[in-house]
């Protein structure tokens, strides 16, 4: 299902959502080689934690800085070592609060206007469930090597 | 923001948003799209921050699960060897 043209103002020309398969596959593999190369044995909750970090950079980087979301969560993820306490977001009146929900689960959505949040929604999710399904796939073939 | 710039926002249709949430409920899984097949937009937008909040649950999930397999790594078990050899290439 391609648009026929984006109905909001988007400089991204590329008409199918989410990156390709193996751009994702490859930065997500080679984030984890560096978590297993960096991370001590021993702390192995501290691992998952840095997996999943992983996980949303290699999604961030791999859509890269076009869309806002993107730029959203490797804001948040450079941020992470200051440890701000973060203050609720106000809405911006401009962009009004349909959806609100919406906004606080798609990364950057607090000042978009509604549309724009659709459209990155789309995006976010389409991206989501790639990395997703690629987490399952690593996992599934691990578990079942040897068997 | 220039003037020019929001008044061509707010000249974007409901036929325009309709069809970003119409793609949006074509991103949902089979399940999902199921019961929101005759939904409101509203009902829409709810299933996919639904989905959305599942998705973030399970890359949770599959973080802790790829850490503990990193553990098998450490031993000499054949699938320690073959996972290793995929993250050195």
């Amino acid at each position: 299902m391609d648009s026929k043209g984006s109905a909001c103002s988007n400089p991204n020309p590329n008409p199918t959502f989410g990156p390709s398969k193996l751009m994702l596959a490859f930065r997500f593999l080679r984030a984890l080689s560096i978590v297993h190369r960096t991370t001590p044995a021993s702390s192995p909750t501290c691992r998952g934690r840095r997996i999943e970090r992983a996980a949303y950079a290699s999604m961030a980087y791999s859509a890269g800085t076009s869309r806002a979301w993107s730029r959203a969560v490797l804001r948040r993820l450079h941020h992470r070592a200051r440890r701000r306490a973060v203050a609720p977001r106000r809405l911006s009146t401009t962009a009004g609060n349909r959806a609100e929900a919406l906004r606080r689960l798609v990364p950057g959505g607090a000042g978009m206007d509604y549309c724009t949040l659709l459209e990155e929604t789309a995006d976010y999710t389409k991206c989501l469930s790639m990395q997703v399904e690629l987490m399952q796939g690593i996992v599934d073939s691990a578990s079942s090597n040897g068997r | 923001m220039p003037i020019e710039m929001s008044s061509r926002r707010s000249r974007i249709t409901d036929e325009e948003i309709n069809e970003l949430i119409s793609k949006l409920q074509s991103l949902l899984p089979e399940s999902r799209r199921r019961s929101t097949s005759r939904a409101s937009a509203s009902k829409l937008l709810k299933e996919t921050c639904s989905y959305i909040r599942s998705l973030h649950r399970e890359v949770d999930d599959l973080s802790d699960r790829l850490s503990d397999l990193m553990s098998t790594m450490d031993s000499n078990s054949p699938q320690a060897e073959i996972i290793r050899s995929i993250l050195r290439s």
